[in-house]
């Protein structure tokens, strides 16, 4: 299960930038999931929570957002939803699309801290997501 | 008291950076990497074992890394080509990564290899996400598991520079319909070559070893769909690391590439403009 490397790669770039912040607890890491990407969000939510223990991010939500792929045909000036499995030839002209504008994307997008001790309560933020 | 952080880091940025420099770093010593990916049992290790026996026949200098989670029997049946080879347990990893494949060819890989073919865990699932600073990467299916595996695993397939069918010899008997399986190709990864071959009578013997000699030659190699992730994406991660480059034979050349009929159409960036554009991100 790569999803468990996936989760310590997002944990270790986390702990760096709460170094850089002087962060002393994460209430909440934003994820941008590809369809492409080849991970299953939720087993890396799984593997989140397990590889949190005992770090600065203990206790923290992963929250995934999913990105559908979608990809272009220049000479058609064409964009479409490659669907699942995708389909990367152009519905116009039937040739290969130039480029995937979207979808494999596994990408950190922001990171909530939540100050005060590791391990103490995590506050809630005002017009928190659901 | 909360403080909300705008992180822009792609996960595998740092996987990403670990390949290009060992891309570069083989490149400079004129070692050229293959990965090949495939589900267990679809038949690297044969299909490697003929290929390295034909290398060493032509004074090819080659090399085989070998990953799996327990044993060591695939090096044990490399090594019989009388090619250099070296087994790699990865404890229940299930996948290589670029800094481990690098720490493993550290004080290994002997001097002027020119190929150096990297035989990954079977799994169709966590090899696809790491770049292993390969300049070719092929997934193997075998024909007895079913036509639609390019649907079913499409960021292995979409991502693959090369498709190798394994196990014709039982085409008959699986009633294996290579037209629909080269469909399911080109629906995620238009313009891919894909390669028949047996390790039974010997359909397709030396193929493979001629697609990785002319990669390591800096002759072009496919560049699919999915890692043309261009501009939009900015450079995420991914096999290939492509630029937004422009079609030298213009769009023309990817009209056969849909309808899964199979003819190289040779676009795509060569060995040496990968790492021209190394250097010039670095
Ligand atoms: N009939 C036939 N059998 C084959 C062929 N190639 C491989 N096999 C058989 O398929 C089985 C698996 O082959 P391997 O080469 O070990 O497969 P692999 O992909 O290296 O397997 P892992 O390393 O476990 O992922 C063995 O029993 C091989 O003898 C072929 O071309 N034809
Ligand atoms: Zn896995
Ligand atoms: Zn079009
Ligand atoms: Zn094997
Ligand atoms: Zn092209």
């Amino acid at each position: 299960m790569h999803e468990l490397s996936i989760a310590m790669a997002v944990i270790g770039q986390v702990e760096e930038a709460a170094r850089t912040a002087g962060a002393t607890a994460v209430h909440t890491v934003h994820l941008q999931v590809g369809e492409l990407a080849g991970v299953v969000p939720d087993a890396l939510e799984f593997g989140f929570g397990l590889a949190c223990a005992g770090t600065v991010l203990e206790g923290a939500r992963l929250v995934t957002e999913t990105v559908p792929g979608r990809a272009r045909c220049r000479p058609c000036a064409d964009e479409w939803a490659v669907g699942m499995p995708p389909d990367l030839c152009c519905p116009l002209c039937g040739t290969a699309a130039d480029e995937l504008l979207s979808g494999r994307e596994l990408q950190i997008t922001g990171v909530r801290f939540a100050d005060g001790t590791a391990g103490g309560p995590v506050l809630e933020p005002t017009g928190g997501e659901r | 008291m909360c403080r909300v952080v705008d992180l822009q880091q792609a996960v595998l940025a740092g996987n990403d950076l670990r390949a290009r420099q060992l891309r570069a770093d083989l490149a400079a010593r004129g070692t050229t990497v293959v990965n090949l990916l495939s589900s267990p049992g679809s038949g690297k290790t044969a299909l490697l074992e003929q290929e390295l026996a034909l290398a060493r026949e032509r004074g090819t200098r080659i090399a085989a890394l070998t990953a799996d989670l327990a044993t060591e029997n695939d090096a044990i049946r490399l090594a019989r080509s009388g090619a250099p080879v070296k087994q790699v347990l990865t404890d229940g990893l299930c996948h290589l990564e670029a800094g481990m494949l690098a720490r493993h060819l550290d004080g290994w890989l002997p001097d002027a290899t020119e190929l150096l073919f990297v035989e990954n865990v079977g799994n169709l699932v966590c090899p696809a996400s790491y770049d292993l600073g390969e300049t070719l990467r092929v997934v193997l299916a075998s024909v007895t598991e079913g036509e639609d595996k390019p649907l079913k695993y499409p960021t292995a397939f979409g991502l693959a520079n090369l498709v190798v069918v394994t196990k014709m010899d039982l085409a008959g008997p699986a009633a294996f319909d290579e037209a629909a399986f080269r469909s399911h190709v080109a629906q995620v990864n238009p313009g891919v070559e894909v390669l028949l071959t047996s390790v039974r009578g010997g359909l397709g013997a030396g193929e493979l070893l001629a697609r990785a000699t002319a990669a390591a030659a800096g002759g072009p190699v496919h560049t699919p769909v999915m890692s043309r992730t261009g501009t939009a994406q900015g450079h995420l991660h991914g096999h290939g690391h492509v630029h937004d480059h422009e079609h030298p034979y213009g769009h023309g050349a990817h009209l056969d590439g849909c309808d899964g009929a199979d003819h190289p159409h040779g676009h795509g960036q060569s060995a040496a403009d990968r790492l021209a554009a190394v250097t010039a991100e670095s």
